[in-house]
């Protein structure tokens, strides 16, 4: 800038030099707390110098917790949501941007509504459909009148069921039943110069050809941008897999955390749960670290 | 916008949007609709069929003391870690523009906390401000009793609160960052030319431009402590002391899952819907209004 502030320069240091040590200070004291041992992690104050029980607090978090396959469920339910998001959506894309059809734009107001309501708030009826994934289609089936139909006709009574409680398809569909891509992708085909599209049917391209060999090779930065937004949101996820996993075997890391709450009565063991929790909290920032250009390019783009 | 060159067959072209289609009908659409009829009707747990009763889900919950406290509660927690969360962002934010030696690091940490989950980021605060050990303790130890969120109400929602502002902060950093590099410069420093001070020219005219900014993240901030909230309140508090950090979807959850209370959970569902679609028609407005500016 052109002016000479130092008083102000001062302040503006002092001020984000404080915004730092409050945005660094949890990882700091969780990290600490992580290495001390029972008596000092109780300790009033707690030593801010580092203990020397880090690497048993985190071999106790990861066995008392089952940390291992927790966090491979997890990776498998964030890369699911992540890759069928980007696949998804760029088809869905495709179809609204390329072709003209009647009722192109009622199907964009369809996914549009989807952004409206989060999976928090239809929670409950979102379990049962899981619950029985065919159940919607009985349903039509009912009403219509067509099991009737069935029945009488071939005397096979229709009931159509499929639980997926406890199944990573159960994990992924509903997350990724909503539109958040879409538009993203929507937005970049628009840009892509019609001469493309022109020259590529000139030489006998058809529609699925332009769409893997033209156009999904230059949406690489979005498939980039949208992928690690999606895994870090679905890593994330609490609500969703502490419903649907009624047993141990598709628990995901985030939520097997409630697992290291230590217990009322006796001395808390902090030291243990903080080591889980930075066993957890280590993967999505991992990640953050990594992508964190593409990754606050996409998180612009997408309004989300 | 509309493209000129197309592909032909209608056929065709709604196949790709099949697949979305599906999904969002069997896993959105269907529950969203469901969860309208069993707000309508007396649901028996484990599928024992259905009464009508029209509005009378809604009577009750709205004549229960208990649904008042649960919205008062949500509000007084979108309310404060909303402004926390922005106001810290928006100073954080407009210092880091000004692009003083070390800013890079401040842009890069400060970007950190939106990549954690709510609920290790609750197991934190948890720890931290935990009334035996940690910082609290030494405060506690100075004003005996003090600090106790396990039994004080008001300090279990401030418990809450922070941890929530933590993480969006970080959130509403980078969109306040980009807005404000998105102001020309050129227009700042002509404003210095003529000798306005730093903040005069952030009232003037930073401000005014990153207004539509401000409004966007304003409703999805306050939509977010709707929703994101859940997992710290379960970790942290798990509603309570006597109900103080019950928020909305927290009493969702409970109320459905762990007192099977469906009809009653449904119609609760429907209201926060209701909310949230208010919420989102505004949001998108904004989101309107903010493309025609750039």
């Amino acid at each position: 800038m052109v002016e000479r502030t130092p008083f102000l320069n001062f302040f503006t240091h002092l001020i984000l030099f404080i915004g730092f040590v409050f945005c660094i200070a949890p990882f700091v004291v969780v990290a600490i707390a992580a290495s001390h041992n029972l008596r000092d992690v109780n300790d009033v104050p707690m030593s801010l110098l580092p203990g020397s029980d880090f690497w048993v607090n985190i071999k106790t978090a990861w066995t008392t917790a089952d940390l291992g396959p927790k966090l491979l469920n997890s990776f498998i339910m964030a890369a699911g949501v992540a890759a069928g998001k980007v696949i998804i959506s760029a088809l869905t894309a495709f179809s609204i941007v390329y072709f003209r059809y009647p009722g192109r734009n009622f199907i964009f107001w369809l996914i549009f509504v989807t952004l409206m309501l989060p999976l928090e708030v239809r929670i409950v009826p979102t379990y049962a459909v899981v619950a029985n994934v065919l159940s919607p289609y009985q349903a039509i089936l009912d009403v219509t009148g067509l099991s009737w139909l069935i029945e009488k006709v071939s005397g096979v009574q229709v009931s159509l069921s499929l639980g997926l409680l406890n199944s990573y398809t159960g994990l992924i569909m509903p997350l990724i039943a909503t539109a958040t891509g879409t538009f993203l992708y929507r937005q970049f085909f628009l840009t892509v110069p019609d001469e493309l599209t022109e020259a590529a049917r000139m030489d006998g391209a058809g529609a699925l050809r332009f769409f893997i060999d033209i156009l999904l090779p230059l949406s690489r930065n979005n498939m980039a941008a949208l992928g690690t937004i999606m895994f870090l949101w679905a890593w994330n996820q609490y609500l969703w897999p502490l419903l649907i996993t009624t047993d141990q075997s598709h628990a995901t890391a985030v939520t097997e955390l409630k697992q290291l709450i230590p217990n009322v009565g006796g001395i808390p063991e902090w030291n243990i749960a903080m080591a889980g929790t930075l066993i957890v909290m280590l993967p999505p920032l991992i990640v953050v670290v990594l992508m964190q250009r593409w990754f606050v390019r996409g998180l612009i783009a997408t309004e989300k | 916008m509309e493209k000129r060159v197309t592909f032909g067959k209608w056929t065709i072209g709604i196949l790709f949007a099949v697949p979305q289609l599906l999904l969002i009908f069997t896993f959105f659409y269907w529950p969203a609709g469901q969860a309208v009829y069993w707000s309508l009707t007396l649901q028996q747990p484990w599928g024992g069929g259905n009464i009508w009763v029209g509005l009378d889900n809604f009577r009750s919950i709205l004549s229960n003391a208990d649904y008042w406290n649960s919205i008062t509660a949500s509000l007084i927690f979108a309310g404060i870690s909303t402004g926390l969360a922005m106001f810290i962002a928006l100073v954080l934010a407009a210092l880091t523009d000004r692009q003083l030696a070390g800013s890079r690091l401040y842009r890069v940490v400060l970007i950190w906390p939106y990549g954690i989950a709510a609920p290790a980021l609750a197991m934190a605060f948890r720890f931290i401000l935990a009334p035996e050990a940690g910082f609290m303790a030494v405060v506690n130890r100075v004003w005996p009793g003090f600090w106790d969120p396990g039994l004080d109400g008001a300090d279990a929602m401030a418990s809450i609160i922070v941890a929530f502002s933590w993480k969006y902060v970080g959130y509403n950093f980078i969109f306040f960052l980009a807005a404000f590099q998105a102001i020309p410069r050129s227009l700042i420093e002509a404003a210095a030319m003529d000798g306005s001070g730093v903040i005069r020219r952030f009232r003037d005219i930073q401000f005014p431009l990153i207004t539509p900014t401000i409004f966007f993240l304003l409703v999805i901030n306050i939509t977010e402590s709707f929703q994101d909230s859940f997992g710290i309140v379960d970790i942290m508090t798990a509603g309570g002391p006597a109900n103080a950090t019950n928020l909305m979807v927290y009493k969702i959850y409970s109320d459905g899952f762990k007192g099977l209370d469906y009809s009653g959970a449904a119609a609760q569902s429907i209201i926060l819907m209701l909310l949230i679609i208010v919420l989102t028609i505004f949001q998108f407005r904004f989101i309107e209004r903010r493309v025609h500016y750039r």
